[in-house]
């Protein structure tokens, strides 16, 4: 049985100029039939299965619908067509910079992050000091978040979200945070909760990251799925030329 | 939804305490503002009212004050939990959580505000010579009901802000009027029946009414009345309820 199935998700996005106009632009435009909203396949028939333990990798040029993708799988956003199955918990880490409160500490920040990553407060009291460590912020416990360097703000967004321990693992160009050390550390840990046997799932940029660590990959365009399998070099390689000819 | 309430009740301590925290800046002083400024409101409207007004009435203040503490109430938790939704826009466009527990525990905050400001309310009311009846328990209707509306109307309110920005500004101007329509600082009696009927529709003014009949004239509404409120947090508490249901996934687009 697989923990995570996808089967023909297609997901329409709606895009246009409506964002930021108020009610009585609206209604003007309404009028004068001058209201447009795009709308567009962000995700076409994408169709997956990954099995307990599984890394999947997503490769794709930028508006590929990679995001798109792990807002379905994450439950954000329903799927326009097809479905999503999973099985048991899910943790997702959409770049890690945002959801975080400038005004809080750094202490309460991480209680508030660990509160939406679905962790109890038990928890949290107990693996408090080891996430501090973790991500080396120690004297910084009591100082107001928006104090803090942005790799030391993803830091502890990696270190709280890396104590989860999901089902599934969902990273969107995490890895790719902090100084070379910190990497290090970081994708050190990844292999730990990986051979833990939960199934993650990554974006990223960085080919050789994903030839590394990934045993399947799942290769995007335009919301469509290009490949999906299990050569993980194989299908980097082509997808490097591909990128070449562009 | 009680057991998803269960689930994020940790998340929802969070949110309550940021909210708490941010709010009042860690002060004291930043908590006691709260209540001293619909205090001040209240002394600027009674010594410029009664000149007008309060003449031949008696317990004119405590008779202000009624009307003031619901509606400063009302204002605040309606304007302050419009951002609500679109203030969390970072948390639920990454995370799956519940979409109104921001305007909870916003709402939250506003009650606490209400509940401190009632205390001082009290206070007023034995200062200005009102004996209190058993009748005074009453008063958790009024209140209860008003918390659900309040909600009610947030959930509308940031459901619509999400979509249409400048509804905050057609709401500042709505409250303004509906201010003066609720008849804070004057009475209804001198108006014809009908237009008195017509105050009727206008659910804030229900309230107001209410603590004034319990705490003034120590009568208890009739059950129409009892009716007619519960008519109007039904109606605006499902609305609400609908919008968040109905958009839950479109608010995504607009952030």
């Amino acid at each position: 049985m697989s923990i995570l199935e996808l089967k023909d998700v297609s997901i329409r996005y709606m895009t246009g100029d409506f964002k930021d106009i108020g009610l009585k632009e609206y209604v003007m435009r309404r009028i004068k039939k001058n209201y447009k909203v795009k709308e567009f396949w962000a995700d076409r028939d994408i169709s997956f299965a990954l099995e307990k333990g599984d890394m999947l990798g997503i490769i794709g040029t930028n508006g590929a619908g990679k995001s798109t993708l792990l807002k379905a799988i994450s439950g954000i956003m329903e799927p326009t067509k097809g479905w999503v199955h999973r099985e048991g918990t899910i943790a997702a880490l959409l770049e890690l910079g945002s959801g975080f409160d400038g005004d809080l500490t750094v202490r309460e920040n991480t209680y508030l992050r660990g509160a939406m990553l679905g962790y109890t407060r038990k928890f949290m009291d107990e693996t408090y000091g080891q996430i501090i460590e973790f991500a080396e912020l120690r004297e910084f416990e009591d100082r107001p978040f928006k104090q803090l360097s942005s790799g030391m703000k993803s830091r502890l967004a990696f270190s709280i979200a890396s104590l989860v321990e999901p089902d599934i693992l969902i990273l969107d160009e995490v890895l790719s945070v902090g100084d070379g050390a910190f990497r290090k550390k970081s994708e050190a840990k990844m292999k730990e909760i990986i051979s833990g046997g939960a199934t993650t799932i990554l974006v990223s940029h960085s080919l050789g990251q994903i030839r590394q660590m990934c045993s399947k990959i799942l290769w995007l365009d335009k919301g469509r799925q290009v490949e999906f399998g299990s050569d993980v070099s194989g299908i980097c390689d082509i997808y490097a030329e591909f990128l070449e000819k562009r | 939804m009680f057991e998803k309430l269960k689930k994020h009740q940790f998340l929802f301590e969070e949110l309550v305490k940021r909210d708490f925290k941010k709010k009042y800046k860690r002060t004291v002083l930043g908590m006691a503002w709260s209540v001293l400024s619909p205090l001040l409101t209240l002394l600027v409207m009674s010594l410029v009212f009664t000149q007008f007004f309060g003449r031949n009435m008696a317990h004119y203040t405590t008779y202000l004050f009624c009307g003031n503490l619901i509606f400063s109430y009302f204002n605040e938790a309606t304007s302050q939990g419009m951002s609500s939704l679109m203030g969390n826009a970072g948390i639920f466009s990454k995370v799956n959580v519940p979409k109104y527990l921001f305007l909870f525990s916003k709402n939250v905050q506003t009650l606490i505000n209400f509940g401190l400001t009632l205390i001082v309310f009290f206070v007023f009311c034995i200062l200005d010579n009102i004996t209190f009846t058993w009748k005074i328990v009453l008063l958790i209707y009024p209140i209860a009901l008003l918390v659900l509306f309040n909600i009610g109307v947030g959930l509308i309110l940031s459901a619509l802000y999400v979509f249409f920005r400048d509804i905050q500004y057609l709401w500042s101007v709505f409250t303004q009027l509906l201010m003066y329509m609720s008849a804070i600082f004057y009475t209804i009696d001198g108006y014809s029946q009908t237009v008195q009927n017509i105050f009727l529709l206008n659910p804030v003014y229900l309230f107001i009414r209410y603590f004034r009949k319990i705490v003034i004239e120590t009568t208890i509404p009739t059950p129409a009345f009892h009716l007619l409120m519960l008519a109007d947090v039904v109606i605006v508490l499902g609305l609400g309820c609908f919008m968040y249901k109905k958009y839950n996934h479109r608010f995504l687009y607009y952030v």
